[in-house]
């Protein structure tokens, strides 16, 4: 088997990259004519830079797009968290135990309302595995954005032996591949910004609970003592940008164009608010709007993939395309295209408005990519086949580079259209 | 893909005959695999509605619980060859693969060690077991299916 230099030396690699992870070169966006620069900063603009992040050597994820975040306890003590991955495929805010303990933060569990002495906690899952921990109220801001009233958060116990312990049910619903520390998650936490608001929605307020259901009351004990409880949505772990006072309806984010041979790190901008401000209107990006999951339906290849969505939180294009070659046919390598030389490819996006919008984008040989790049702009790999889920085209981070993307919340108006939408 | 008219299915009116009689104790796991008769443990576990439907080569008996939808398919001999699913969450992958859980759960683990971060889709690609999974919050779908035991004039990809 052909050995894949791209993947394994990432992984082995990358304690030479003396590069510096902070962008502090600046240079931000190349904003084209049409997009906005947020150079100039703002009370609603904050850093968002692609790079290594806080995981240790070796277990440093490619194109992870990093926020720095402030959590206070209501009304008392803040730690401002950094290496918190942005990600507009999950909804809420999450962060490891360990690093705000580190930071001097406890935030403390919601009380269950129904049995005294409960908390509520969350079993969050991943198509991979899962991550467990408490929900907490907290004061959330993102550079001069603060939450207006506490945002249900979820804190991840990242301690060896959880108190309390992970019901069986939560391990057992998801794959054995606990995401409960930072080198499994390749993160402090995640910044949850897609175009809904909570995590669960109905499914998860239904009375009595689902049984698959992610939220449980548990005594101190926990375990198999924790029972899955009916949440309601407002107490759902939740997208924080929906509790800001303004700026609320959305968020754009912008990375700038980068060499299709990679690059170290990029730096772009998280921008909260569309049309609130001077400087985040739309522009000339074109609206696309999705269903109320947050779907949109892209033509690829002549094939119609109602499913499609855009997501920070993939380090790659996710899609089918049987005419490229994988790295490998084993994991991690058969999660990767590595076709012979970059293949040029084209789609077009289309909107439950109507509005279409092409997207054109390359896939390169991944094991040609140095493994000291941390921005990789051409990579992909296949999207599983799941008949019922209907197909899809998962727009990874190698769509955002050299464009503004703005999330619009649902039911929330900005620029002159409800959300959820896309627009680019 | 031909539909029949609407067969009978012997298996489940026994079935259900045996539940109501409470000759069947406890209920059993490991519907991938096993006898059309887990179809109902899986059913009861997810307190979902049971709907069956005949097809020329297999029945499709459809889990729903909510928005939560598990399809199981048995083929002519009864047995349960394949599984999807899709709804906001996951449902209980031990309940469904039973047996074929560990496998699961093993495989999981160690493409994560291979590949940290956070991932939106899972394979598991064997000559005997096949499982994919994808997703984000409030959207996953996944398959799970034997293919010695898929019956020969079918393709997956039929499969809803």
């Amino acid at each position: 088997m052909k050995q894949v230099h791209r993947l394994f030396g990432l992984l082995g690699l990358v304690v030479t990259l003396a590069l510096g992870g902070c962008g502090g070169g600046g240079n931000s966006a190349s904003s084209a004519p049409t997009q906005n620069s947020f150079a100039g900063g703002g009370n609603n603009v904050v850093a968002m830079t692609v790079e290594p992040g806080p995981a240790s050597s070796g277990n440093q994820p490619f194109n992870q797009p990093y926020v720095s975040v402030k959590f206070c306890v209501p009304g008392g003590s803040c730690a401002t968290i950094s290496g918190i991955l942005v990600d507009t495929g999950s909804y809420g805010l999450r962060v490891m135990a360990s690093v705000l303990e580190q930071a001097g933060v406890d935030l403390p569990a919601m009380p269950d309302p129904v049995v005294p002495g409960n908390t509520i906690q969350e079993c969050l899952p991943f198509a991979d595995g899962y991550a467990w921990g408490k929900v907490s109220s907290a004061t959330v801001s993102i550079g001069g954005e603060t939450s207006s009233s506490a945002v249900p958060v979820q804190v991840i116990n990242d301690a060896s032996s959880p108190s309390p312990a992970v019901p069986p049910n939560c391990s057992s619903t998801n794959a054995d591949t606990a995401l409960n520390n930072v080198n499994a998650l390749g993160a402090n936490g995640i910044l949850g910004i897609g175009v809904l608001v909570s995590d669960c929605g109905s499914y998860c307020a239904q009375t009595p609970a689902a049984p698959s259901d992610i939220y449980y009351s548990c005594p101190p004990s926990g375990g198999s003592t924790c029972t899955l409880v009916s949440q309601p949505v407002a107490d759902q772990v939740s997208n924080p940008v929906a509790y800001f006072p303004t700026d609320n309806n959305g968020v754009i984010l912008q990375l700038p164009p980068i060499s299709s041979s990679g690059a170290p790190t990029a730096s772009g901008y998280l921008v909260f608010g569309i049309g609130t401000e001077s400087n985040n209107g739309l522009a000339n990006a074109k609206v696309l709007t999705t269903s109320q999951g947050g779907n949109f339906t892209t033509t690829f290849n002549g094939s119609t993939l109602g499913s499609s969505f855009i997501d920070s939180g993939s380090n790659a294009l996710f899609f089918n395309d049987s005419s490229l070659a994988l790295c490998g046919s084993s994991a991690p390598e058969n999660e990767f295209f590595c076709p012979p030389s970059t293949t040029k490819l084209s789609a077009t996006n289309q909107g439950e408005n109507g509005t279409t919008n092409p997207a054109d984008f390359s896939i390169a040989n991944l094991n040609d990519i140095s493994g000291t790049s941390y921005a990789i702009d051409d990579t992909g790999g296949p999207a599983p086949s799941i008949p019922g889920f209907g197909p899809y085209f998962d727009w990874g981070l190698p769509f955002f580079y050299g464009r503004t993307i703005y999330f619009a919340i649902e039911n929330a108006s900005a620029g002159g259209t409800t959300g959820p939408y896309y627009a680019y | 893909m031909k539909r029949t008219t609407k067969r009978s299915l012997p298996a489940l009116a026994l079935l259900a005959a045996l539940l109501s009689s409470g000759l069947l104790g406890t209920p059993a796991q490991a519907a991938l695999g096993g006898s059309v008769d887990s179809v109902a443990a899986d059913s009861s576990a997810l307190r979902g509605q049971l709907r069956s439907t005949g097809f020329v080569d297999y029945d499709m008996h459809q889990i729903s619980s909510g928005e939560l939808v598990v399809n199981e398919y048995a083929n002519r001999a009864g047995q349960v060859f394949a599984i999807t699913w899709h709804g906001p969450l996951p449902p209980n992958l031990q309940q469904l693969l039973g047996t074929y859980f560990p496998r699961f759960q093993s495989a999981a683990a160690a493409a994560h060690r291979a590949n940290p971060g956070i991932h939106r889709m899972f394979r598991l690609e064997q000559s005997d077991l096949i499982i994919r999974q994808t997703g984000h919050l409030r959207a996953f779908g996944g398959i799970a299916y034997l293919p010695a035991l898929v019956p020969s004039d079918v393709s997956i990809d039929q499969l809803q």
